[in-house]
């Protein structure tokens, strides 16, 4: 058994919404899990199980060896850090690491050392005594950090604990919960519906959609080789283009190409996928695209356009590329990678 | 600095304001400090006399009722005991009861409320024959007991340490839950700190609401030695009629003033608190 183990875990609200489907999933010791994907998932709900915040419905949650499905949140030895982060108005910086310490008994001399080092590896020493009214958001997220790291919980647990901060500072503390969580060795749950988010700070990634865990694995292994369209489509940006097909005979026929010897046995309709980043330009290739717009990002342009039957498409190329507005060009899916889904289904067929 | 038309015209009604309600307590207090007499024949006065120090303790100190026993410092104290428990008590069970209400999810806690709320309706002088039954039965009497508990119960305060107690964010309780607050310890470590001006405020309120009753004590009390303010002040006031003496115009005043220093500390006390929970939300 991991060290954190659901078993056909199953919540419905009492208004009757089934929010987590008989999910199961394990977590190592150590391990930096993230949980992904659109708004209303269910990806809070399986974090908010897992803290005792929620009462399970149906199914088993072990940690660390111990069946924690009646335990009361307080005994559970867990952390969070709450997206608007929680914290305790009225007790400045210091108490607000303390207080947990206080409430399991711990002497005074142990918790000064406890906050000052906490304080210290967040960079708060400075701000103990104020209020968190005084702090900026930033402050406030270190705040809240520290009081989860400051108690050693069994588990740290994070419900998209950046989305309230600026897009600079979000990407500065995804890098520091990342050195802190390896520095700091704690297992980790962290929900977010940000999907760069998810690919940077995951050792293991967890695609959520309905209440189900469509997908599970390294963000790599996800972002090569996603089983699903949901996933395919979720993972990636800008996001992977979809094309309707037919297969008949290992050939698929695509709107205006079709591509032979496919490595698939299946037949009817789908729906292929291709990756931006995974075409290049070649003369007289299959693909077809009359280019609409053109971002520049600098190290990457983006090439927005339509294909011959005015469907979207978006074409990744090096940022050294001059591609103007109204032209032409001729694309190649290189080393042959596209993915294709039954369109029935959403199943990977190939 | 220059100073708009409008700044002296706000600055002049809230002197105005001002003056409407200290100009009154000082012709109490000045005339407070004169004789009987003088007052009976010059009408009330601007200035301070030199009847001060004797009217005052005439006041205090002189023995009154039919049993010449008690003292107007005995009714203060009496006062101050009935409203101090009363607010007292009325703060810490209408916390308590909306705490409660608010994060008890029970099914009736709503029907409860309302329940509560309903007794707005029904103010201790509608219900004063069953009360005084239910008192009289208890063997409570001419005791502050039963001079405090009837009225301890408040639908009022109860209404608004609900409506505060439901704006407080969920992730709070949540947090400390997981921090490992049990629910007593997250009422005393979070609720209390965070309702402080709540609880002033309703402290001052309710001290004054108990300090100002007259009714139930008087019903309440056969005893003189729980004679309360307000009964002093009828009692004091119709003894002119009844005596041959002249009206002791003076020592009413002294009285009044007297009996309004206790509510006064305890808004002194109190206002810090109240003051800061006024100007700065923290939440
Ligand atoms: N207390 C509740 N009572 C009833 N339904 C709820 C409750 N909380 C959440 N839900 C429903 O459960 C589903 C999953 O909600 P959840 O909060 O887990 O989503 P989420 O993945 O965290 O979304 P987001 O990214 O927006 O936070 C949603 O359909 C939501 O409406
Ligand atoms: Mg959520």
């Amino acid at each position: 058994m991991s060290f954190l183990d659901l078993k056909n875990v199953t919540k419905i609200y009492p208004n009757g919404t089934k929010a987590v489907h008989e999910t199961s999933l394990s977590v190592d010791e150590g391990e930096f899990m993230v949980f992904v994907g659109p708004s209303g998932c269910g990806k809070s709900t399986l974090l908010r199980m897992v803290a005792g915040l929620e009462d399970i419905t149906e199914g088993d949650i072990n940690l660390d060896g111990k069946l924690i499905n009646e335990v009361d949140p307080s005994e559970r030895d867990v952390a969070m850090v709450f997206q608007n982060y929680a914290l305790y108005p009225h007790m400045n910086v210091y108490n607000n690491l303390a207080y947990g310490l206080k409430n399991r008994g711990i002497d005074k001399e142990t918790i000064e050392q406890k906050v000052n080092d906490a304080a210290k590896l967040l960079q708060i020493s400075d701000y103990l005594q104020r209020k968190p009214s005084m702090l900026s958001g930033g402050q406030r997220q270190r705040v809240a950090m520290g009081r989860a790291i400051v108690r050693n919980p069994k588990i740290f647990l994070f419900d998209e604990p950046l989305s309230n901060l600026d897009a600079k500072l979000r990407i500065q503390m995804r890098l520091e919960i990342k050195k802190l969580q390896q520095k700091v060795g704690v297992t980790s749950i962290f929900v977010t519906h940000d999907q760069v988010e998810a690919m940077t700070l995951a050792d293991r990634l967890a695609v959520i959609n309905n209440g189900i865990i469509e997908q599970l694995g390294t963000p790599i292994e996800i972002y090569d080789n996603p089983k699903s369209l949901f996933v395919a489509g979720f993972i990636g940006s800008p996001q992977m283009n979809f094309l309707d097909g037919n297969i008949k005979n290992k050939t698929l026929s695509a709107e205006g190409f079709e591509i032979k010897d496919i490595d698939s046995d299946f037949e009817g309709e789908v729906k292929l996928g291709i990756r931006p980043e995974h075409l290049s330009q070649r003369e007289n290739s299959l693909i077809n695209l009359k280019v609409d717009l053109v971002e520049q990002l600098g190290s990457d342009n983006l090439v927005y356009g339509q294909l011959k039957d005015k469907k979207d498409f978006c074409y990744r190329c090096p940022g050294n590329l001059t591609i103007e507005k109204g032209a032409d060009l001729s694309l190649n899916i290189e080393n042959n990678k596209y993915y294709i889904f039954d369109k029935s289904t959403g199943k990977r067929v190939n | 600095m220059k100073i708009k038309p409008l700044q002296i015209i706000a600055h002049i009604i809230l002197i105005l304001g001002v003056l409407l309600m200290v100009v009154p307590i000082w012709i109490s207090f000045a005339s407070s400090s004169h004789d009987s007499v003088t007052i009976l024949t010059e009408g009330m006065k601007f200035h301070i006399g030199d009847q001060l120090a004797r009217n005052y303790n005439e006041v205090l100190n002189e023995k009154g009722g039919w049993s010449e026993e008690v003292t107007a410092a005995k009714m203060f104290i009496n006062s101050f005991i009935m409203a101090l428990g009363i607010a007292t008590l009325k703060v810490v069970i209408s916390a308590m009861s909306a705490y409660a209400l608010v994060y008890y999810r029970f099914k009736l806690a709503v029907p409860i409320f309302w329940l509560i709320f309903i007794t707005l309706l029904v103010p201790l002088e509608v219900r004063i024959f069953p009360s005084y039954k239910i008192v009289s039965d208890l063997g409570l009497t001419n005791s502050y007991t039963g001079l405090i508990l009837p009225l301890v119960a408040s639908a009022t305060a109860t209404f608004f340490f609900r409506q505060f107690y439901k704006t407080i964010p969920d992730e709070l309780l949540e947090s400390a839950k997981l921090d490992g607050a049990n629910a007593w310890s997250f009422f005393i470590d979070f609720l209390v700190p965070l309702s402080k001006t709540m609880i002033a405020a309703m402290f001052i309120f309710m001290f004054v609401y108990g300090y100002s009753q007259y009714l139930w004590p008087l019903i309440m009390t056969t005893a003189e030695e729980y004679w309360t303010v307000v009964m002093g002040m009828k009692i004091i006031y119709t003894e002119s009629y009844e005596g041959v003496a002249l009206p002791r115009t003076a020592e009413r005043f002294a009285y009044i003033i007297l009996s309004m220093i206790p509510p006064v500390l305890v808004v002194v006390f109190l206002q810090k608190w109240f003051i800061k929970g006024l100007i700065q939300t923290e939440k």
